[in-house]
């Protein structure tokens, strides 16, 4: 018979291996990519696949020589950080009203939002395309960042919205006492204390934006391709190329990672302070 | 008016010469197959003989820049210059005014060097669309140590029913030695191109004169009842979802006996940096059956000036540099005389040097010689291709087809059953687009 220290001890040991089973089956073809990309293509294609080889770093050199990596990168960078940016500016002052000055059709007007995430990208490629094409838009990252804004616009919204309803009202009904305008009361009250949950939102805009495909690959060419278009270009219908391909999407998760590794601190003291954690 | 007539003549100036100095630029959508990334490796060398030619290229996988530039020329989007696209597109696209006639070839491209069978199938009317890159047929490749081994001879041509025959004597899964390897994975350019050879080789058609299907019919269940019973059998576990690539890297890797596919994989197979058995390899032509017609295929990745190109003049220079006796050269002296693009021009297989060298090329030659679109079937039929039908409702039609015998392959459905699916598909596509009532 255990006692309760032994119990909650074992308790507490499952759980940690069940996590770590977890985090490792998630972690595991990111692991697997990187791995394949310091493999020779032939090693890459060996069945059964191998865990110890001798590494090479033959397919990051071919990728430098071939590919203008920080090109790419850089309109990754600015179409994700431009996306995000004008997201925000709208989904805030949107999620406000509708959080702290509900109206009968706010429930309404929040599922069509959403409603919009169901079409099927593809059904409106042609009449983007076209007006991509009609206001000169087609390969440029303006273009991109329009997109990209008007994709995930419904879920920052829908995000925000949630995190503004968990703040009582009597907060900002004092600061109204206080004298505070509207813009004073988002800017000084609302966005301190929903920090954490915009800094959320922010951050799964940002990987959205920066592993979009579709759009990606259909309104640009050369000029404004961003990450997704290079890993897109080592695809290969007649040759090997899985060791290289994984060589440039390690290349191209990689900022994205250390970015969302770099800000997790503060991504979770923000998530557990505030008002009303 | 003088202080404001100098300034406005320096303005001038600069964009006279500013004007003057502008390179223009050639967009050019491509795919990232070793042929085409040299194409892309030696543009340095057109830049500096065309100093007034920008190139900027757009690498894409094959499906995504095939919708990529559908979208790019149906709506004028003009965003490409030059366009790689297959025998298949050009033939459709041509015909609808997309692309640019390429007439009035300089005598010094000559441009009847360029295989025939080739030529026609990226010609509409008698009139070019689109300058052959590289051009393949498929061919048989085998282990000339195993069949040694084995006591066996291979054919200069063996029938379908030999290679089976083969298969059962090489096929030793226990040491990871499979029979023949084939394609299985879905897709109109996947499976579908070696199961439409392996068709036509048993005498069937994808429609009769009158445009109807003819996937129940006695040559089809014949076909692919061997197709799924040779690879069920003989080939390598999991073989439906084997394309191009898996093959390849199966055969190089000397777990195939044997392997039919394109005639492009002749100088993978033989070269020693990606391949074990590169010394063993051996060449026959596509397995025929109860005619040799169409049993071997023929694609040609061409390069093409869709309508809505503003550089149509840069374009048409580069387009033509890139497919030239004098890019040949080039590819020659900077990547060795096998790396030359195959299945273009006659005069690559006029030369000595590379006969020798690319132990491929002769079964290459031979087997883009016997490839004819135009009379591809032992029945007479309304369409031109071999390995593929030149109607657009082709594509969506044959990756049904390509899914249904891929599932039939895999067990999931008897071949009866994937049939008749795909006979009641190909059907009611005709109908929708009005071939048959």
């Amino acid at each position: 018979m255990l006692s309760l220290k032994q119990t909650r001890h074992l308790r507490t040991v499952l759980i940690g291996s069940l996590a770590w089973l977890v985090a490792l089956a998630i972690f595991f073809p990111i692991f697997w990519m990187l791995l394949t990309s310091f493999k020779t293509e032939i090693d890459a294609f060996t069945s059964p696949p191998q865990l110890f080889f001798a590494p090479t770093l033959e397919n990051y050199i071919h990728i430098d020589e071939r590919s203008d990596y920080f090109h790419y990168a850089w309109n990754s960078v600015v179409v994700s950080f431009g996306s995000t940016f004008i997201g925000m500016l709208l989904a805030v002052p949107a999620a406000y009203s509708m959080a702290f000055f509900e109206t009968k059709r706010t429930k309404n007007t929040l599922l069509w939002m959403l409603s919009t995430k169901m079409l099927p990208p593809v059904g409106v490629l042609v009449p983007i395309y076209l007006l991509f094409k009609d206001f000169g838009l087609l390969d440029t990252k303006l273009g991109l960042v329009i997109i990209y804004t008007l994709i995930n616009l419904p879920i920052m919204v829908w995000m925000v919205y949630t995190y503004f309803k968990e703040i009582p009202k009597d907060i900002l009904e004092a600061a109204r006492l206080d004298g505070a305008t509207p813009g004073q009361e988002i800017y000084r009250v609302l966005l301190p204390i929903a920090k954490g949950g915009l800094a959320s939102t922010i951050l799964l805009s940002l990987i959205l934006s920066w592993n979009e495909a579709f759009w990606s690959l259909n309104l640009t060419a050369s000029g404004a391709a961003p990450l997704t278009a290079l890993v897109a270009s080592y695809s290969s219908p007649e040759g090997l190329f899985w060791a290289k391909l994984s060589a440039v999407s390690t290349l191209a998760c990689a900022p994205i990672l250390i970015f969302g590794w770099l800000s997790q601190k503060q991504l979770v003291r923000g998530l557990s302070f505030g008002a009303v954690k | 008016m003088k202080t404001c007539f100098t300034p406005a003549l320096m303005a001038s100036a600069i964009a006279l010469s500013t004007a003057a100095t502008a390179a223009t630029t050639v967009t050019i959508g491509t795919v990232n197959n070793g042929d085409m990334i040299r194409m892309q490796e030696l543009s340095n060398e057109f830049e500096q003989s065309h100093p007034d030619i920008k190139l900027d290229w757009v690498v894409l996988e094959e499906n995504v820049l095939r919708q990529r530039l559908t979208t790019d020329i149906a709506t004028n989007g003009g965003q490409f210059d030059v366009m790689t696209i297959g025998l298949y597109e050009t033939g459709l696209w041509g015909e609808r005014g997309w692309l640019t006639e390429l007439d009035n070839l300089p005598a010094s491209y000559d441009v009847d060097d360029i295989f025939p069978s080739v030529r026609d199938g990226l010609s509409v009317h008698g009139k070019l669309y689109a300058l052959p890159f590289y051009g393949e047929s498929s061919m048989t490749y085998y282990r000339k140590d195993l069949f040694e081994k084995a006591g066996l001879s291979m054919p200069e041509q063996p029938t379908w029913e030999q290679m089976r025959e083969f298969a059962k004597t090489l096929h030793k899964p226990d040491q990871e030695q499979y029979g023949i390897c084939l394609r299985g994975k879905a897709g109109w350019g996947e499976n579908m191109a070696l199961v439409t050879t392996l068709a036509n080789a048993f005498g069937a058609r994808w429609f009769d004169e009158s445009w109807h299907p003819e996937f129940t019919g006695p040559e089809w269940t014949k076909a692919v009842e061997f197709y799924t019973d040779l690879l069920g059998n003989y080939g390598p576990p999991g073989a439906s979802s084997n394309g191009f690539n898996e093959n390849l890297a199966l055969f190089n890797s000397g777990k195939c006996a044997m392997w039919v596919d394109a005639t492009v994989a002749g100088s993978f197979v033989t070269d020693e940096s990606q391949s074990k058995v590169s010394n063993d390899v051996g060449f026959a032509l596509a397995p025929k059956e109860v005619t040799e017609k169409g049993a071997g295929w023929l694609w040609s990745w061409a390069l093409a000036i869709p309508a809505t190109s503003d550089s149509k003049d840069a374009a048409r220079e580069f387009v033509t540099w890139a497919t030239s006796k004098e890019y040949a050269g080039l590819v020659e002296q900077k990547f060795g005389i096998t790396a030359i693009p195959p299945g273009t021009r006659l005069s690559t297989y006029r030369n000595d040097a590379y006969m020798n060298a690319a132990a491929f090329a002769k079964t290459t030659l031979e087997s883009l010689k016997r490839a004819n679109p135009n009379d591809p079937t032992l029945k007479p039929v309304p369409y031109s291709g071999i390995q593929l039908v030149s109607i657009p409702e082709f594509q969506s039609i044959a990756t049904q087809v390509g899914k249904l015998i891929s599932g039939a392959l895999s067990g999931n459905m008897p071949v009866a059953q994937a049939l008749k699916s795909a006979q009641s598909v190909s059907e009611r596509e005709m109908k929708r687009a009005h071939y048959i009532k």
